[in-house]
């Protein structure tokens, strides 16, 4: 019962990675590409944990804690890059 | 104990689709902003902590804590300076919205 609901909101959460995912094809501007991946990331990460919970390994939770990493400098790096050039 | 983890899971999943809604329908890069940052940063906190709720392991849930402080930490940190360097490169606002704060304060030379 609580493995169905946990996989249930799996699915909803994956079908929010594919509507930000439009946003990041048509977007007019980078920054709107931008604003599209963050989303998707902080979507991914908590998929992540969700598969470290399914498949009862503890080494994704330290993925996901390194992928929040990467998309936080990167996000960063683009804005950077947007306001005054590298 | 498990069911209730798995139901407040679910709960987080509706607000990262509603945020992932938002940043397809909204007309603004600011509104999208908005609506990709605060509904996903709540979506996340009720997904993992329905997970925390899930696990029995007590260093898991210590990660997760720990995930989930790093993701309150830094999402605001990084939509602030998208924000910022979305406005200093010249991306206006939609037609109805009202004041813009930032504008005014350039104008008067307080930056």
């Amino acid at each position: 019962m609580a493995e169905t609901i946990y996989m249930i909101a799996g699915l909803i959460a994956l079908a929010g990675i594919v509507i930000a995912f439009v946003r990041l094809i048509i977007g007019p501007t980078a920054a709107d590409r931008t604003v599209a991946l963050d989303a998707m990331t902080i979507i991914t990460i908590s998929l992540i944990t969700l598969l470290g919970y399914m498949l009862q390994r503890k080494i994704y939770l330290d993925v996901a804690m390194v992928y929040a990493l990467i998309s936080f400098i990167g996000v960063v790096a683009v804005a950077r890059y947007l306001e005054r050039g590298l | 104990m498990l069911l209730a983890g798995a139901i407040v899971s679910l709960i987080g999943a509706i607000f990262l689709f509603l945020g992932a809604l938002g940043v397809l329908r909204m007309p603004d890069l600011y509104n999208r902003m908005q609506a990709g940052t605060k509904a996903t940063t709540l979506g996340s906190i009720l997904f993992m902590v329905g997970l925390g709720i899930g696990y029995y392991n007590q260093i898991c849930v210590c990660k997760i804590i720990i995930l989930l402080l790093f993701i309150i930490f830094t999402n605001p940190i990084s939509s602030h300076a998208l924000a910022r360097a979305g406005h200093f490169a010249g991306i206006r606002l939609t037609k109805g919205s009202l004041v813009d704060a930032l504008e005014e304060d350039e104008k008067e030379g307080k930056l």
